[in-house]
């Protein structure tokens, strides 16, 4: 690694940082510019009960030094404040909880898409324009357009209600396969195309042409050469593929009812637990900023060719 | 006539008049084709894009008439009486079935306009529910592009054309606000700004269509830009080395008129096909912020709501969940590849 490639790196670790801080800044004064503050909706309070309440949670005080505690407890202390609605409860609690779910189910997903997507793309690839190639580029790009919670329905309707393989909830282990196939099924179909043009490209170079040439055998090229080399845009796909199964995950969670980290944010938002919201809404924005930015360091340190710009 | 090289008489044969055959050789077997034409050529032989485009034609032209003569509305509950009272065998009817009061009037000789997909569990047809939902989700997408277009391409042309700190600054902005996590801030937004705006959209146009929508926009005009205008600023870093825009800062050209008249029309088959592209996304975007509740307004159906309301009675509604996931499949998948054609066909670096 060069001086060139570390500032680079910390270019990038400056722009996440900042990143995290704006998406901060902007939940924080969005929040609070929302008339009624967060006491009203509910049953009517008296005067007082409401005074109480603000002085309790720190609410009275002038916004800009409401914004500093925030801030401050984040970085300090990683404290997002205590939940409105889930008495005696801290956000960061909340959020952990539903975050054991989600990883889990997002790491199963991302790495089945992974493995799946690349042996399928590699096939595409060698078979070029063979009937295996014609059928997975159909079904791929299906499942490309295809919105999750289209998939995760139409899963639902097959094989949970036409034929009852799998049950429609999600608390139990068998219930967790439909909702991860739900979330693996648009990065599988990505990743297999992304391999395919990706290894079609390698498979064209001058030194594929050399290693046959040379009389290296058919396993040696494609497992040696080519698959290394196709694989870095793969690489480079995986901080987007988080943030999708992040993303995808709040409309995953809803349909299957799985207890995670975006029907904890779904729910949040019905509730108006505004700490809860703000708290899930910055570890959600920085796990996805923090992926990024591993992706593209991975990037840039896997392919030494890139401009490091 | 004998010829001496070194002579300076003039060659009499060069002035003969020419042959029919070397006339014929002059003229112009057909016109010379526009970068247009060209295009258009190319697209109308991509069999793929052009049954897309025909299928995204049906089924806008299908959303803006059918309302016209359907005869139920999408908000009409068929088994309301006059007083108020609700008739339930109205209620969840399946394709091609009536209600109480409509069997009897077909018994006396009347005839009813069937309800083709049945009627959803408050008895409104639900077909027409469909078709308001894809000119919900068309409708979007459109303007949600259009408003990502003008900003991208006004911010991208600036930054690229001015250059120097003006760029430095837009660009790390772009910087930022790309790599907000963004479905994360549209949930954030639209939530906020329902509360927020509350009623003061009584009386305009979104007070049918919902504040959530208005919200979409606000989020695309704020953060969707970015992709488009640094694809701008790219097209524009580019093209203004060339040696025309050289030759009319030269003749006294201002920026303004150099922008107008020759760098957005050389960037205009990049601004179409990111545009083209631009709408299934926002389709997608609306479609599943209606599916998690946070989209239309209750009565205005939306492919995304009604695929969430039929959540809930899956197992003896199947076909309910289908239909508005086929459709919204359908258009996303037509409008994609319609996009991609555009580009096969229209995009200069592929064709060389």
């Amino acid at each position: 690694m060069n001086t060139k490639t570390l500032i680079y790196i910390l270019k990038r670790l400056l722009l996440a940082i900042l990143t995290v801080w704006v998406v901060i800044t902007v939940t924080f004064f969005v929040m609070h510019a929302v008339p009624g503050g967060p006491f009203l909706g509910e049953k009517a309070i008296s005067e007082q009960a409401l005074a109480a309440l603000e002085a309790k949670y720190g609410l009275d005080k002038p916004l800009l030094e409401q914004y500093g505690t925030y801030l401050g407890d984040i970085v300090t202390k990683f404290d997002f404040g205590p939940s409105l609605k889930h008495r005696g409860r801290t956000v960061l609690d909340i959020i952990l909880d539903g975050l054991k779910t989600s990883a889990k189910l997002g790491l199963i997903a991302a790495f089945a898409a992974l493995a799946v997507g690349v042996v399928l793309g590699s096939v595409a690839a060698l078979r070029r324009n063979k009937l295996i190639d014609r059928i997975i580029m159909v079904i791929t790009t299906a499942f490309v357009s295809m919105p999750s919670f289209i998939m995760g329905t139409i899963l639902l309707l097959l094989f949970a209600v036409l034929w009852p393989i799998f049950p429609a909830n999600g608390e139990t282990a068998a219930g967790l396969v439909m909702p991860i196939i739900t979330l693996a099924l648009y990065p599988t179909a990505y990743i297999t195309r992304l391999t395919r043009s990706s290894m079609l490209d390698v498979l064209g170079q001058d030194y594929i042409r050399t290693a046959k040439a040379k009389g290296v055998s058919g396993a040696k090229i494609i497992f040696g050469h080519a698959l290394k080399n196709s694989l870095i845009p793969v690489i480079t796909y995986f901080g987007p593929m988080l943030a999708y199964i992040v993303t995808g995950s709040l409309v995953v969670e809803r349909i299957f009812g799985v207890k995670g980290l975006g029907e904890a944010f779904v729910t949040s938002i019905t509730n108006r637990d505004y700490p809860l919201i703000m708290g899930t809404t910055i570890i959600l924005a920085a796990l996805i900023v923090i992926m990024n930015l591993v992706s593209d360091i991975l990037y840039k340190v896997v392919d030494p060719r890139i401009n490091l710009d | 006539m004998k010829k001496n090289p070194f002579s300076l008489h003039i060659d009499v044969d060069s002035f003969l008049p020419a042959s029919n055959e070397e006339k014929e050789y002059m003229v112009q077997m057909r016109p010379s084709s526009t970068f247009f034409r060209d295009g258009l050529k190319r697209l109308m032989k991509n069999k793929v894009a052009v049954i897309s485009f025909i299928i995204i034609v049906i089924l806008t032209l299908t959303c803006i008439i059918l309302p016209f003569f359907w005869p139920y509305s999408y908000e009409q509950m068929l088994g309301m009486g006059k007083y108020g009272k609700m008739d339930p065998s109205y209620n969840n009817l399946a394709p091609f079935q009536y209600g109480a009061t409509e069997l009897q009037r077909i018994e006396n000789g009347e005839k009813i306009f069937p309800h083709i997909f049945g009627t959803d569990s408050h008895g409104r047809d639900y077909l027409i529910r469909i078709v308001y939902g894809m000119r919900v989700s068309l409708a979007v997408g459109l303007f949600a592009s259009i408003i990502v277009l003008i900003i991208g391409v006004i911010v991208g042309s600036v930054s690229g054309y001015v250059g120097g700190a003006v760029d430095i600054v837009i660009m790390r902005i772009v910087d930022i606000i790309y790599s907000l996590p963004d479905m994360l801030m549209v949930i954030l937004l639209a939530s906020v700004l329902k509360l927020t705006l509350g009623n003061a959209l009584v009386g305009t146009v979104f007070e049918k269509i919902g504040g959530n929508i208005l919200s979409l926009f606000i989020v695309f005009a704020l953060l969707y830009w970015v992709s488009m205008a640094r694809l701008i600023r790219g097209q524009i870093l580019s093209l203004r080395e060339q040696e025309y825009v050289l030759s009319a800062t030269a003749s006294g050209a201002k920026s303004g008129w150099i922008i107008k008249k020759h760098l957005i029309p050389n960037c205009i088959s990049v601004i179409i096909i990111s545009t083209a592209l631009q709408i299934p996304s926002a389709i997608f975007t609306e479609s599943y912020l209606s599916f998690l509740g946070l989209g239309v307004n209750a009565p205005m159906p939306s492919l995304g709501s009604l695929a969430s309301d039929a959540l809930n009675g899956v197992s003896s509604y199947p076909y309910r969940l289908f239909i508005p996931a086929v459709v919204i499949s359908l258009i996303v998948l037509s409008l994609n590849l319609f996009g991609d054609g555009l580009r096969d066909a229209f995009d200069p670096k592929i064709n060389g």
